[in-house]
């Protein structure tokens, strides 16, 4: 992902941020936000577990793609700039799956002497299906 | 999961914004961004969904489906939300949580069976007792199991 500083001028309604093309899922990367956020279901890690539970394989921790999805807004829009973020789980993600990270403003306002855009996002699964739906908001510095 | 639990509270409990936590988290996330892991310098603000993490901090008593009993396999963790009304945390502060069950309610499933949807919000609070964050889980109980 690369970072970049947005100005108020540069957004409109419709404007996208930089489309993110993540590398195939892993379960390590699973493992790795496990340990971070401190959820140690291991549906998303161990293959026996995953199985008796009527899984194929063990699955992505949701929260893991709602965290990438905050970093790619975050990155865009400014880390310090966030107020409000949502997301939406649809369908399942899974080890090697290539997922897209993207999104749009769909409102520019101003509230309380501050200038605010709303966002909404997805990510995309390489079959076209949607893993998850998000909305932002977030502040825009002059 | 009945109506019942709703206005439930767990006991408040402390949470610390840790600065190696926030370096891992932000990583995890596969966060490059220098506010939270610039070189040679502490992080300037805490990843948006960061406050995940406070799992760490919160022990059954503070969790307010503590007791509750819950079929976890047909559960499902449908939205979240987080909402700061300024930047998100950074590190070094030192945050009060209480989370509740905010609102219990039922809709029917598209296939048949009725889902019930359960709204667990944690309010962190600064030393002042100033809100610096709000989580909103909705949770999903469905009548059969997820993915089956």
């Amino acid at each position: 992902m690369t970072m970049t500083t947005v100005t108020w001028d540069d957004l409109d309604v419709g404007s996208e941020g930089p489309a993110f093309e993540d590398k195939p899922l892993t379960v390590t990367d699973f493992v790795r936000y496990q340990g971070a956020s401190g959820d140690m279901n291991p549906i998303h890690h161990d293959t026996g577990f995953a199985q008796k539970a009527g899984f194929p394989q063990p699955f992505a921790v949701g929260m893991l793609q709602a965290g990438v999805l905050a970093s790619w807004a975050t990155d865009w829009l400014g880390a310090a700039n966030v107020r409000r973020f949502k997301v939406q789980w649809r369908e399942q993600a899974w080890p090697g799956d290539v997922l897209t990270y993207s999104g749009a403003v769909t409102a520019k306002r101003e509230e309380d002497g501050q200038r605010l855009v709303d966002v909404e996002m997805a990510v995309t699964r390489q079959t076209g299906g949607t893993h998850l739906k998000g909305w932002a908001t977030f502040v825009v510095p002059a | 999961m009945d109506k019942s639990i709703e206005g439930r509270h767990g006991k408040p409990f402390r949470v610390v914004v840790e600065e190696g936590k926030v370096r891992e988290f932000a990583r995890a996330v596969k966060s490059s961004n220098p506010a939270y892991l610039a070189d040679g310098q502490p992080p300037t603000t805490s990843p948006v969904t960061f406050l995940a993490s406070s799992a760490f901090w919160q022990g059954p008593d503070s969790s307010p489906l503590s007791g509750v009993e819950l079929n976890w396999a047909r559960i499902l963790h449908g939205e979240q939300e987080f909402t700061f009304p300024g930047p998100p945390p950074a590190p070094g502060t030192e945050l009060t949580a209480q989370a509740r069950v905010d609102r219990v309610f039922e809709k029917e499933g598209k296939r048949g069976g009725t889902m019930t949807f359960v709204d667990v919000v944690t309010e962190y609070r600064d030393g002042t007792g100033a809100l610096v964050a709000e989580s909103r889980s909705t949770m999903i109980e469905t009548s059969q199991a997820p993915g089956s």
